[in-house]
C-alpha cells in the first residue's frame, strides 16, 4: 500500500491555500485529516502530483459562537466537535453523530470539514448538518460564499465546492434547547452506518414545536425527512404520533443495495430508526 | 474466565498462569518480523496482478516498467525455466483427482482475478510498486464460474482444458467399510416410521485474515540459499523448495522467524515464495516481497466455501439411525498444498459425539475462478461441527425436547470410552456429561430458558434465543500411517531436541512452528518441570530449518499433544543419560540415585548434585565415566497412534430484535475438556481468540464475489472483522479427562473455540425465531438476512455482490469525476 510519489505544500492561510490550488489547479488535492484521502492514495485510486495540507491553517480550526449561529471550522476534528461545550448547546445532533464516527483514531484525524467535503452518503455528519439547516462557507478565489445544504450536497461523492474552492467552515443556527438523539445501525462497531437517523426536536409543554430529521445512506446524498418532521410538528410526543410520523421516513427515498442491505431492507429499516431517533430524543 | 480448579501452592510450572515470555517483543513489535528484515543490496518486488476472474493472457508489454525509475527487471512467466518451480497439491484425496497444474506466475490464462502475471523487481519497494502500474498487460477475458452452485452444473469450466470443474469425489460408507450400517436403509425406514430431515447449509468463504501481512526475503549469497518467510511451514516450505526447483535441500535453509499469525492462511507453499526464491538466485541478490493488506485479502488463501447437503434419519423419539452428507467444497483456482483434503479432515467428524449406526460421506470438491481455499482454524471440523450441531437442534425440535435432551440421548456416555466411532476413530476418552452440566450451571441455563419463555409470551419485540454446541474434534495431527492410508503426502510426526549449555541453561529445540501461539511459554513450563530448572533458563528455539532441522511445523492443533510429547521424551532421555554421569559424580550407586527438583541425590545422604552441576562437569568432561560420551543433548521423535480429542459443551444466548433483524449476544458459556492444562493464561487466550473466530463466522465475516468474480469484501471495510468492542465477556470452564495418547494427558485446544462456536450461535438465533417460524438463518446471520427469515419465511437469502464505496477518488471534488476503478495492489 504504497501511494505513488507526490510533492506536498503545507500553506498557514486560507489565502495561501487556494494560490496552491490555484496554480497546481486539477494536479493537487487538499488533504484535512487524511482518513479519507490517505486510503485512496495507497490503494492507487488516485495519484495527484501535488497533495495541499490544510493542517497548518489555525483559522479553520475550532468552534466560534457568532450569536444566531455557531460556526465549525473545517479542520476542526472529530474529537473536538463531539466534546466542544457550544456544540452541546447549540446543535446537540451535530455532537451526538459526531461522536458515533469511525474509532478514536479516525476520530483524533478525521475532521468537520473533511467528512463533508468527502460527502460519503453514509456519512455521519450530512444528515445532521443538513437537519439543523447548516450553511456552508466555500472559500475561492472571487471571495467566500454560503451555499445551504441542500446545494452543498450535489451526489455521490460530490458537492458544491469546486476545485478551485476550499470549504472553510459550517455555520449551524443555533437550536438550544433542542433534545437530539442519533441513531446508527451498525453491524460492527467501526462501521460506516448502514442507515441512520438524526432526530432533535424543540419541545414545550408536551408540544412537539419543531423538529428536524436527518437520514444517512438513504440515497446519494443525505436526506431530511420532510414529511415526518410535518407529521410531528404542533403533535403532542405522544407513541402513537411518533410511530405513525416515523412510518414515513422512507418517503422518497431512493437508498442504495449493497452487502449490508438491499433497498428494501433499508426502507424498512429507517421507518424503525426513525421511530427510535425519536423516542431517544425525547428520553424514551 | 473462571479459574481451572482451586490449585493447592504452586510447585510446578505445568498448570500455572504464566504471562507469555514472548509477547513484549511481539506486541511492540521489536523483533524480527519477516519484513523488518534488510539486507545489504537487498531488491523488493512488486507483483502484477490479473484484474479478470478467467481471462486469455494476450500480451503483456513491459517495456515501460522497465524504463522506470529505480527498476531492476520485470518479468512474466516467458522468462523463467522450469527451476521456478511450482505450486504443490500434497493431498491428492482420490487417485483420479484432477490437479491442474499451477505455476506461481499465469502464462497465457489467469483462473482467478489476483493471479499474478508479472513481477518487478526495483531498489525500493515503492519504485516496484510504481512501475508495476506501468506493465501493461492485454487480456482477452473469459466467462468466469464464480459459484459453487454453478460450478457443479459443468456448464461455464474454469479450467476449460479439464473439461469439467469436478476434481475429485471422495467417499466414506459405513457399510462399505464395516463400521456400521447402510445409511440409505436408514433413511427410508425412516421415511416410514420416524424422523427424516433434509438441510442444507451453506459454509461461506472466509479469510483467514492474520494480521502480518506474507513477508518473504531470499538471500542467495552464500553456499545455502536463506529464505526468510513469514510462513507457518518452514520445514514443508523446505521441501517443496527442493521437490519442486531442483536445488538440493541440503543447500536451502528456511526461516520463520516471528510470524504474526497464521489461523492455516500461512499453512501454504505460496507463488510468492516461488518467485521470490527464484528472482534472488537469477539476480544473486537478497530480494524481498511484502504484500499488501489488499493483496492478502485477494490473493492469500481463503477458506471454508462449502454446501452441505444433509439427511439425518431418525426414530420418533430422537434416536439417530443415520446420517448422510452430500457435500460440494469449493477449491477455487487451483488444489492448493492440502486443497481438497479439508473437507475430507471433517468426514471423521459428522458423527461428532454421537452413537450413529449408519453414515455416508461424499464430498466433491469443485474448481471455481476464485482464489484458491485451503486450511482455515478448524479445517473441515468446524463446518462438519456446525453441520452436526445444527441438525440436532432441528431434531430437537422436530421432536419437541430440549436440544440438550436430544443430545444426551445420542452422545457418547462416559464409561463407554475408549469408543470407535461410525467413522472408524477411537475416541480415548472424554466426558460429555460432565461437561455439560458445569456449562450448564455456569450458564443459568434454567433461568434464561424461563426468560425466553417470558419474552415468547408477552411478545417482546425482542427476542431471546439459547443455542448449544456439544461439540468434538479430532486434533493432534496426526498418525503417519492414517496419513498414508489417506494418500496424504507427508508425515504427522514431531521432533524435538533438548540441550544443555555448559552454565547449566536449557535449550529446547522443536520442529513445531510457532506463530502467536506461545510455545516458547508452554514448552518451557513443560521442561522447567521435567528437568527441574527455573522457567527462565529454559529458551525454546524454533522455526529455522538449520537449528530445527526436522520438523513438521505448527497447524491442527498439534504443537502441545505431538511436539510436546516429543519434548518429554527428548527430556526424559538427557535424565536417562544424565543418571550414570551424576551417580560416578557422587560415587554412588545408580540404584541409589532419586531425581527430585532438579537433583540427583544420594538416598539417605544429604549428597546431591543439580543438573545444572552435572551439565557444567560434562562440559569440562574431566571426570566421566569410562565410555560414556561427553553430551547429554538428547532428541526425539514422536509419531502418535492416534488422534486427539478435546471436547466441550458451548452455550450461547443471543438476543434478537425482530423489527431490524439485529442480534446481540448476551451471554457465551463454554465448559471445554482439554485434557490436563500446561498454562490456563494461554488456553484462556486460545479459547477467547477461538470464539471470536466462530462467531465472526455466524455473524460477520463473508467473502462476498461479484458475478464477474471480483472479490467484492476486498478490504476491512466490507470484510468484517469483529474487534473487543463488537464481542462480550466469555465465561469459560474446564473439566478435565486427560488424553491416555499423550504422557502430559494434554488435549489440543487451538482449534476448539472456533469449531464449537459457530453453531451454539446460530443455533441461539434460530431458536429465538422458531415460534416465528423459522428454522434456519444463512451464515452470516446479517440483520438484514434474520429480518427476511423472519418475513419471508426464507432463511434470509443472498448477498448483494456489490460494496459501497468509501474511498472515492473524486472525493469533495465535483467536476471531472472520473470512476475508473485503480489495480490492485
Ligand atoms: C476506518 C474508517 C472508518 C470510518 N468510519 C466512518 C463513519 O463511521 N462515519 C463517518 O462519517 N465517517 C467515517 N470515516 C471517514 C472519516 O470521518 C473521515 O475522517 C472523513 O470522511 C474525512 O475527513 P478527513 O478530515 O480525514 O478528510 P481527508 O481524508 O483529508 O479528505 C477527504 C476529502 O475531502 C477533501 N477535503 C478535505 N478538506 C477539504 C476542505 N476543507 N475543502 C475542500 N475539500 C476538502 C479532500 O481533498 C479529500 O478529497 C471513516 C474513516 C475510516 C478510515
Amino acid at each position: 500500500m504504497i501511494p505513488a510519489s507526490f510533492d506536498y505544500v503545507a500553506p498557514t492561510t486560507v489565502e495561501e491555500a487556494l494560490a496552491a490550488l490555484a496554480q497546481y489547479g486539477d494536479e493537487a488535492k487538499i488533504i484535512a485529516g487524511g482518513q479519507s484521502l490517505l486510503p485512496v492514495l495507497r490503494m492507487r485510486l488516485n495519484a495527484p502530483e501535488w497533495v495541499i495540507d490544510l493542517g497548518r491553517i489555525d483559522s479553520l480550526k475550532g468552534v466560534r459562537d457568532e450569536g444566531d449561529s455557531i460556526l465549525v471550522g473545517a479542520m476542526t476534528r472529530h474529537c473536538d466537535v463531539a466534546t466542544d461545550p457550544l456544540v452541546a448547546e447549540h446543535a446537540a445532533l451535530v455532537a451526538r453523530a459526531t461522536a458515533t464516527v469511525a474509532d478514536e483514531q479516525v476520530r483524533h484525524r478525521g475532521t468537520f470539514g473533511g467528512a463533508l467535503a468527502h460527502a460519503d452518503p453514509a456519512g455521519d455528519l450530512g444528515a445532521p448538518a443538513l437537519a439543523l439547516d447548516a450553511e456552508f462557507v466555500i472559500a475561492g478565489p472571487a471571495g467566500e460564499r454560503v451555499v445551504p445544504g441542500s446545494e452543498f450536497f450535489q451526489g455521490l461523492f460530490e458537492t458544491a465546492v469546486s476545485e478551485d474552492e476550499l470549504l472553510v467552515g459550517v455555520r449551524i443556527p443555533k437550536h438550544t434547547g433542542w433534545l437530539a438523539h442519533y441513531e446508527k445501525f451498525v453491524r460492527v462497531a467501526h462501521q460506516w452506518p448502514i442507515c441512520a437517523v438524526g432526530a432533535t426536536l424543540k419541545v414545550s409543554g408536551g408540544v412537539i414545536e419543531g423538529a428536524a430529521i436527518g437520514l444517512t445512506n438513504m440515497g446519494a446524498t443525505p436526506l431530511r425527512a420532510a414529511g415526518v418532521e410535518q407529521a410531528l410538528i404542533g403533535q403532542q410526543a405522544t407513541e402513537e404520533v411518533v410511530r405513525n410520523a416515523a412510518a414515513l421516513a422512507a418517503d422518497g427515498a431512493e437508498p442504495p443495495s449493497d452487502l449490508n442491505g438491499d433497498a428494501d431492507y433499508r426502507r424498512h429499516l429507517v421507518t424503525v430508526l426513525t421511530r427510535r431517533a425519536i423516542t431517544k430524543a425525547l428520553g424514551g | 474466565m473462571t479459574a481451572v480448579e482451586a490449585r493447592p501452592e504452586q510447585t510446578n510450572e505445568i498448570g500455572r498462569d504464566r504471562r507469555r515470555k514472548e509477547d513484549a517483543r511481539l506486541i511492540t513489535g521489536r523483533t524480527r518480523w519477516t519484513d523488518n528484515i534488510n539486507l545489504p543490496g537487498m531488491l523488493h518486488l512488486a507483483m502484477v496482478r490479473s484484474p479478470f476472474a478467467h481471462a486469455r493472457i494476450t500480451g503483456i508489454d513491459t517495456s515501460a516498467a522497465e524504463e522506470s525509475e529505480g527498476v531492476v527487471t520485470v518479468l512474466a512467466a516467458k522468462d523463467f525455466d522450469e527451476t521456478l518451480g511450482v505450486c504443490i497439491n500434497a493431498w491428492p484425496i482420490t487417485p483420479d483427482q484432477k490437479t491442474p497444474a499451477h505455476p506461481p506466475i499465469a502464462s497465457d490464462r489467469v483462473a482467478f482475478a489476483g493471479e499474478i502475471v508479472a513481477v518487478v523487481a526495483a531498489r525500493s519497494a515503492a519504485a516496484a510498486r510504481d512501475a508495476a502500474e506501468m506493465v501493461e498487460v492485454d487480456y482477452e477475458e473469459l466467462p468466469a464460474v464464480v459459484s459453487l452452485e454453478e460450478a457443479v452444473k459443468d456448464e461455464v469450466l474454469a479450467h476449460p482444458d479439464l473439461g469439467t470443474n469436478k476434481s475429485a469425489l471422495w467417499v466414506f460408507d459405513s457399510a462399505q467399510a464395516g463400521t456400521g450400517g447402510s445409511v440409505d436403509e436408514a433413511i427410508s425406514a425412516a421415511r416410514t416410521d420416524g424422523i427424516v430431515l433434509e438441510r442444507t447449509y451453506r459454509q461461506q468463504r472466509l479469510i483467514p485474515a492474520f494480521m502480518e501481512p506474507r513477508s518473504v526475503v531470499c538471500d542467495p549469497t552464500g553456499e545455502q540459499i536463506t529464505v526468510w518467510s513469514a510462513t507457518q511451514i518452514p520445514h514443508i516450505l523446505r521441501f517443496a523448495f527442493a521437490a519442486t526447483t531442483g536445488v538440493p535441500e541440503s543447500k536451502i535453509r528456511v526461516i520463520a522467524p516471528d510470524v504474526g499469525g497464521g489461523f492455516g492462511g500461512k499453512l501454504q507453499q505460496t507463488p510468492e515464495e516461488m518467485i521470490v526464491f527464484a528472482l534472488a538466485r537469477r539476480l544473486g541478490k537478497p530480494v524481498k516481497y511484502t504484500e499488501t493488506r489488499s493483496e492478502s485479502l485477494l490473493s492469500a488463501h481463503h477458506g471454508r466455501d462449502q454446501i452441505q447437503k444433509l439427511t439425518l434419519s431418525a426414530t420418533k423419539d430422537g434416536q439417530v439411525t443415520g446420517l448422510k452428507v452430500e457435500l460440494d467444497a469449493n477449491l477455487g483456482a487451483y488444489v492448493a498444498i492440502v486443497g481438497g483434503g479439508v473437507p475430507v479432515l471433517g468426514a471423521f467428524m459428522f458423527n461428532a459425539i454421537y452413537k450413529f449406526p449408519a453414515y455416508q460421506f461424499n464430498c466433491q470438491t469443485v474448481f471455481t475462478n476464485t482464489t484458491w481455499t485451503d486450511a482455515y482454524r478448524g479445517a473441515g471440523r468446524p463446518e462438519a461441527t456446525y453441520a452436526i450441531e445444527r441438525l440436532m437442534d432441528e431434531l430437537a425440535a422436530e421432536v419437541g425436547v430440549d436440544p440438550l435432551a436430544i443430545r444426551e440421548k445420542n452422545w457418547i456416555k462416559h464409561e463407554e470410552f475408549p469408543f470407535t466411532t461410525i467413522a472408524g476413530l477411537t475416541y480415548d476418552s472424554g466426558n460429555y456429561e460432565a461437561a455439560t452440566a458445569k456449562a450448564k450451571e455456569l450458564f443459568g441455563y434454567d433461568e434464561l430458558r424461563r426468560e425466553q419463555a417470558e419474552r415468547r409470551a408477552n411478545n417482546d419485540p425482542v427476542q431471546l434465543g439459547i443455542g448449544i454446541s456439544t461439540f468434538t474434534e479430532m486434533c493432534g495431527l496426526a498418525p503417519s500411517r492414517v496419513l498414508g492410508s489417506l494418500d496424504y503426502g507427508a508425515g504427522g510426526w514431531e521432533h524435538a531436541q533438548v540441550r544443555l549449555t555448559p552454565t547449566g541453561k536449557v535449550e529446547v529445540i522443536t520442529g513445531a512452528s510457532a506463530h502467536g501461539q506461545g510455545h516458547e511459554t508452554a514448552f518451557s513450563q513443560i521442561v522447567a518441570d521435567r528437568l527441574g530448572v527455573p522457567f527462565e533458563d529454559v529458551e525454546v528455539l524454533h522455526g529455522d530449518t538449520q537449528i530445527a532441522a526436522k520438523g513438521y511445523d505448527t497447524y491442527g492443533s498439534r504443537s502441545l499433544v505431538v511436539g510436546g510429547e516429543a519434548l518429554v521424551r527428548a527430556a526424559d532421555k538427557v535424565l536417562e543419560k544424565a543418571k550414570p554421569i551424576a551417580a560416578h559424580l557422587l560415587e554412588a550407586s545408580v540404584d541409589d540415585l532419586e531425581f527430585t527438583g532438579g537433583r540427583w541425590t544420594v538416598r539417605g545422604t544429604d549428597q546431591g548434585m543439580s543438573i545444572g552441576e552435572l551439565s557444567t562437569a560434562v562440559f569440562a568432561a574431566h571426570n566421566l565415566p569410562d565410555g560414556v560420551e561427553a553430551n547429554l543433548d538428547s532428541e526425539a521423535t514422536f509419531d502418535p497412534e492416534n488422534f486427539n480429542f478435546p471436547h466441550g459443551t458451548h452455550l450461547c444466548a443471543m438476543e434478537v430484535d425482530t423489527e431490524t433483524g439485529q442480534v446481540k449476544m448476551r451471554k457465551y458459556v463454554c465448559c471445554d475438556d482439554i485434557g490436563n492444562i500446561i498454562n490456563p493464561l494461554i488456553v484462556a487466550g486460545q479459547v477467547h481468540g477461538g470464539l471470536v473466530q466462530g462467531i465472526a463466522q455466524a455473524l460477520w465475516e463473508d467473502a462476498v464475489y461479484d458475478e464477474a468474480g471480483t472479490l467484492v469484501a476486498g478490504s476491512f471495510v466490507d470484510y468484517l472483522l469483529p474487534t473487543a468492542a463488537d464481542t462480550i465477556s466469555f465465561e469459560i470452564d474446564h473439566t478435565t479427562s486427560p488424553a491416555t495418547t499423550n504422557t502430559l494427558g494434554t488435549k489440543g485446544v487451538g482449534e476448539a473455540g472456533t469449531i464449537a462456536s459457530t453453531p451454539a450461535v446460530v443455533n441461539a438465533v434460530v431458536d429465538a425465531l422458531r415460534p416465528l417460524g423459522v428454522h434456519d438463518v444463512t451464515m452470516p446471520c446479517t440483520p438484514e438476512r434474520v429480518w427476511r427469515a423472519i418475513n419471508e419465511g426464507s432463511a434470509g437469502g443472498e448477498t448483494t455482490g456489490a460494496a459501497a464505496a468509501h474511498f472515492d477518488q473524486s472525493t469533495g471534488m465535483s467536476g471531472n469525476v472520473d470512476r475508473t476503478e485503480g489495480d490492485v495492489q
